[in-house]
């Protein structure tokens, strides 16, 4: 058989019609949102102008109120450790709970009800709910964050163990190991690695929440950020920012390092 | 080393280097926390009245003030414009970092460096960090909450970007190598029939995610719902605020049921 015979040549790739539509149609829903939202060029470059001012007035970072700062950043710092520890604490028998092949329908949806209902508003959100509740301060920031962590830890954690090998759980409830027991040496070495990262996540995750949740009076350094940027004092804000990102980046080789430790 | 001592030797599960370091994990964490503990400024008299306020502020709440519920759609629509455009503008950033992340794709030690950079940078500043930034540069309104949601979508999407293409088979490419093709080619033709299942189901996890970040940049002034949040808040109107946490909870599980659907049909 030759080429020839194979029939009309095809293309190689053929043009897809269905999706040319759909790039189509985001474009046209890109122009029109741009336009109900009121974005111009004009304005774009206004902007750009605004931007060189702001930026010069940055520079150099202030950090002569450097004790302020610190104090705001280790408030943080215990917001975030704290919120994490209690969350962790919190999460491991709502996970359970929710774990589909280890507790019966009636016990699991209550559970995962519990968990979206935790993870479907943004923590700065639940803060303002708590800073009503408890009053203004770290308080606020720790349960508010609390609740995120129990929202995001938990869901993984009983995905996790949805995940794990029934076999060693048979073994061991086959040598006549009660419910604690199964737990502990049949399902606990198989997700502790994965909880680990999971937490350490967590810990992260918190600890960039922790930087904000003073805006709505939560605690931290996130009320002395915005105080000082409503006040134009954009070069302590600055010194801010560098060190919220600097703390960030270190909490993360941290994290990172006791994933290695556990994996 | 003898039989009897090789018989005598225990059988441990980790090395000594891996208990230390266990051990070091555990004693930092209980360190960190009785620290936190010990010097975290809490005044438990508030915790006191806590059921009481809570119970005040549910009685403010109730009965919603249903006449704000036109302005809160409003607002809503205006979210739902700055999540998605947001996630579109913070795709097309993503894309170019991620390729040039991907060591694969660039294999230049120096560019990936940088791209790495970019990410990193997008990801450790909050979106509400990114919004101050931007409402002082264009002004408070949907332009800078839409700009905040694609600065800092940009670390989290095009780090997935660039794994995905990094776990792209390598035995496709080098055919479009050996055939002779262009740049522009291996990309289109070779990378991406292989990332585009990651890339749709990255956009739609960032855009899941976009949605509920978006509802509160409108605290600082960058537009959508959480300006009707805030405008309630400062004015006491909790029986405003909570059509408006209505609101956003109604979006957030449509969302999220929305995302759920496509995943299981397309992806």
């Amino acid at each position: 058989m030759t080429i020839a015979d194979k029939g009309p040549r095809t293309r190689p790739f053929e043009a897809n019609w269905l999706a040319r539509i759909g790039w189509l149609l985001l474009a046209l829903y890109v122009v029109y949102a741009g336009a109900q939202l009121g974005f111009s060029w004009q304005r774009f470059s206004d902007g750009l102008g605004q931007g060189g001012k702001f930026i010069a007035r940055m520079f150099p970072p202030n950090f002569t109120r450097w004790e302020l700062l610190m104090s705001g950043i280790v408030e943080s710092l215990q917001i975030a450790v704290l919120s994490t520890v209690v969350g962790i604490v919190i999460s491991l028998p709502v996970g359970l709970l929710a774990a589909r092949n280890l507790m019966p329908a009636w016990v699991t949806w209550p559970a995962r009800g519990f968990i979206a209902l935790c993870r479907s508003f943004h923590p700065i959100i639940v803060a303002i709910l708590f800073v009503k509740a408890v009053g203004f301060g770290a308080l606020a920031g720790i349960l508010a964050l609390i609740i995120a962590s129990i929202g995001f830890i938990s869901k993984l954690f009983a995905e996790a163990i949805e995940e794990i090998s029934l076999k060693q759980v048979e073994a061991v409830r086959a040598t006549g190991a009660g419910f604690t027991h199964i737990l502990i040496m049949g399902v606990q070495p198989q997700v502790l690695p994965r909880f680990i990262g999971f937490a350490a996540y967590q810990l992260d995750s918190n600890l960039r929440n922790s930087t904000m949740v003073g805006i709505v009076g939560g605690g931290g350094i996130g009320a002395t950020l915005f105080t000082a940027y409503q006040r134009f004092d954009y070069d302590f804000v600055l010194a801010m920012l560098i060190v919220i990102v600097a703390m960030i980046m270190v909490a993360e080789i941290v994290t990172g390092w006791a994933r290695k430790v556990f994996q | 080393m003898t039989v009897a001592e090789r018989l005598e030797r225990k059988w441990r599960r980790f090395t000594l280097g891996q208990r230390l370091a266990r051990y070091a994990f555990y004693v930092t964490t209980v360190v960190a926390v009785i620290v936190s503990l010990r010097y975290v400024n809490v005044i438990p008299e508030f915790l006191y009245d806590a059921p009481s306020q809570v119970g005040d502020l549910f009685g403010r709440m109730w009965p919603m003030d249903w006449k704000y519920l036109g302005p809160t759609i409003t607002a809503l629509i205006e979210t739902l414009h700055i999540a998605t455009l947001g996630t579109i503008l913070a795709l097309l950033m993503a894309v170019p970092v991620g390729l040039m992340a991907a060591r694969n794709v660039t294999p230049n030690y120096g560019l990936n460096l940088i791209a790495k950079f970019i990410l990193v940078t997008s990801r450790s500043v909050n979106s509400l960090v990114w919004a101050l930034l931007f409402v002082a540069v264009f002004g408070p309104g949907p332009l800078a909450g839409t700009l905040a949601i694609a600065f800092r979508s940009i670390g989290f999407t095009g780090k997935l970007l660039a794994e995905a293409l990094e776990e792209a088979n390598a035995g496709s490419i080098e055919a479009l190598v050996a055939a002779g093709a262009p740049r522009a080619s291996i990309i289109s033709k070779g990378y991406w029939p292989q990332v585009e299942p990651a890339f749709w189901s990255i956009s739609l996890f960032r855009w899941d995610i976009n949605i509920r970040e978006s509802a509160v940049l409108g605290l600082v002034g960058a537009g959508g719902i959480g300006v009707a949040l805030d405008t309630a808040l400062n004015l006491l109107y909790w029986d405003q605020v909570a059509v408006v946490l209505l609101a956003i909870f109604a979006v957030v599980i449509l969302t999220e049921i929305f995302v759920t659907i496509i995943r299981n049909r397309v992806l």
